[in-house]
C-alpha cells in the first residue's frame, strides 16, 4: 500500500529559524510542503521517512534566507496494480460505488466491476414530513432457493482490488486560443473538483 | 522538486504504523506549534492513516514476527508483492489466498494452500477486530474441529 519515494528539493529556511537545528527545520518544511498532498504520478504523500543527504546551504543576495538542496525519502500511499485493499463504502451513485480508506477518498468501483448481476436501486423512504430517496447498488445473488438481494450499504467494509489509477494534472494553463479555452475550462472544473477532494491539491513536478 | 525514484522500496503497514506512532510521540514532546496552518495537513494525514492502520492486524506485529514470517515464506516461492499482501492482511480463508496469490490454482496445491494458511495464522498475531469476534465464534470453531 505504501512506498518509499526518493526526492530532491531545495528547502528555504527563513532567518528567524536559524537558531533551530537545520535537520528539524528542513523536516518541518518538507512536511509542510508535501504531507496530505497528491504529487502527480507519484501518489498521496504521508510523511517524511528520512533525510539522505544535505548539500551546502547558500544565501542569495537580496534574500536573507538559506537555501539547502535536500535528498530525502518520503512515505507515499500508492497501491500497486491488483493489490487487495479493505475500505468503507462511502455511498452509491449511478457512476458506481464510492469507497473511502479514511485518509484517501477518491476510490470508485464502476458498475462493470461489481459482482454481476448488479442493479442500481433508488429506494424511496417517506418520512413524516420529507421524502428521502436512498441510492444503493444491489448484488442479485442467485441460488437454488431464489434470488437474494445483497445491498452495498454505507459504512460497510468492502474488499476490492486496484484495477486502474488516474492522476489529474492541475498545473495552471496559460492563455490559449478561443477554441482551446472551452476544453481547458472543462478540464479546470474537473481538476478543481479533484483539487478540493480530501486527498489535497495536486502539485506538478515543475511547481 | 524532482522525483529521483518513484518506487525505491515497498513499505509494510507495520513499518508505516511504527513510523507514525514515533512521529506522534516526538511531536507531543515538542508540542509548541502543532496547530499552525502548515502542520494541520501533517496532523490530519497522520491521524487518519493511524486510525486506518490500527484497525488492521498490523497493529500487533513486531520486527521479530515479521522476520520470522519472511523466513517461513521462503519455501513457498511467492513474489514480494504477494508476501507483502499476506503480511498486511493476514488471510484466514483459502478464498483470500486465491485473491492475493496470482494463479494460485496452478502454483499451489490444496495442501500447500492449507500449509500457507496455517503458517500465516500461527506466526502473525490476530488483528484487534479478530480478537473481539474470536470470543463469540469460539463455540463454532470447537464444533468444526470435533469431527476431525
Amino acid at each position: 500500500m505504501f512506498v518509499l519515494v526518493e526526492m530532491v528539493d531545495t528547502v528555504r529556511i527563513p532567518p528567524w529559524q536559524f537558531e533551530r537545528k537545520l535537520n528539524d527545520s528542513i523536516a518541518e518544511e518538507l512536511n509542510k510542503k508535501l504531507a496530505n498532498k497528491v504529487v502527480y504520478n507519484v501518489g498521496l504523500c504521508i510523511c517524511l521517512f528520512d533525510i539522505t543527504k544535505l548539500e551546502d546551504a547558500y544565501v542569495f543576495p537580496g534574500d536573507g534566507a538559506s537555501h539547502t538542496k535536500v535528498h530525502f525519502r518520503y512515505v507515499v500511499f500508492h497501491p500497486f496494480l491488483d493489490e487487495i485493499l479493505i475500505g468503507k463504502i462511502k455511498g452509491c451513485s449511478p457512476e458506481g460505488v464510492h469507497v473511502s480508506l479514511g485518509f484517501f477518498d477518491d476510490i470508485l468501483i464502476p458498475p462493470e466491476s461489481l459482482q454481476q448481476p448488479a442493479k442500481f436501486m433508488v429506494v424511496a423512504l417517506t418520512l413524516v414530513s420529507s421524502d428521502e430517496t436512498e441510492q444503493v447498488w444491489v448484488w442479485e445473488y442467485e441460488t437454488e432457493e431464489g434470488a437474494h438481494d445483497l445491498y452495498m450499504d454505507t459504512g460497510e467494509e468492502i474488499r476490492f482490488r486496484v484495477v486502474d489509477e488516474s492522476f489529474v494534472d492541475t498545473s495552471p494553463t496559460g492563455p490559449s486560443s478561443a477554441e482551446a479555452a472551452s476544453s481547458s475550462e472543462e478540464d479546470l472544473s474537473v481538476s478543481q473538483a479533484w483539487a478540493f477532494s480530501p486527498g489535497g491539491p495536486a502539485i506538478s513536478p515543475g511547481a | 522538486m524532482e522525483v529521483k525514484n518513484a518506487s525505491a522500496a515497498l513499505l509494510s503497514n507495520y513499518e508505516v504504523y511504527q513510523l507514525l506512532t514515533d512521529l506522534k510521540e516526538q511531536r507531543k514532546e515538542s508540542g509548541k506549534n502543532k496547530h499552525s496552518a502548515g502542520q494541520q495537513n501533517l496532523n490530519a494525514i497522520t491521524y487518519e492513516t493511524l486510525k486506518y492502520i490500527s484497525k488492521t492486524p498490523c497493529r500487533n506485529q513486531s520486527p521479530a514476527i515479521v522476520q520470522e514470517f519472511l523466513t517461513a515464506m521462503k519455501s513457498h516461492k511467492l513474489t514480494k508483492a504477494e508476501k507483502l499482501q499476506l503480511l498486511n492482511h493476514r488471510p484466514m480463508t483459502a478464498v483470500e489466498i486465491q485473491l492475493m496469490v496470482e494463479e494460485s490454482e496452478e502454483r499451489l496445491t490444496e495442501e500447500q494452500i492449507e500449509a500457507l494458511l496455517h503458517t500465516v495464522t500461527s506466526i502473525l498475531p490476530a488483528g484487534p477486530e479478530d480478537e473481539q469476534s474470536k470470543s463469540t465464534s469460539s463455540d463454532v470453531v470447537m464444533e468444526e474441529e470435533d469431527p476431525a
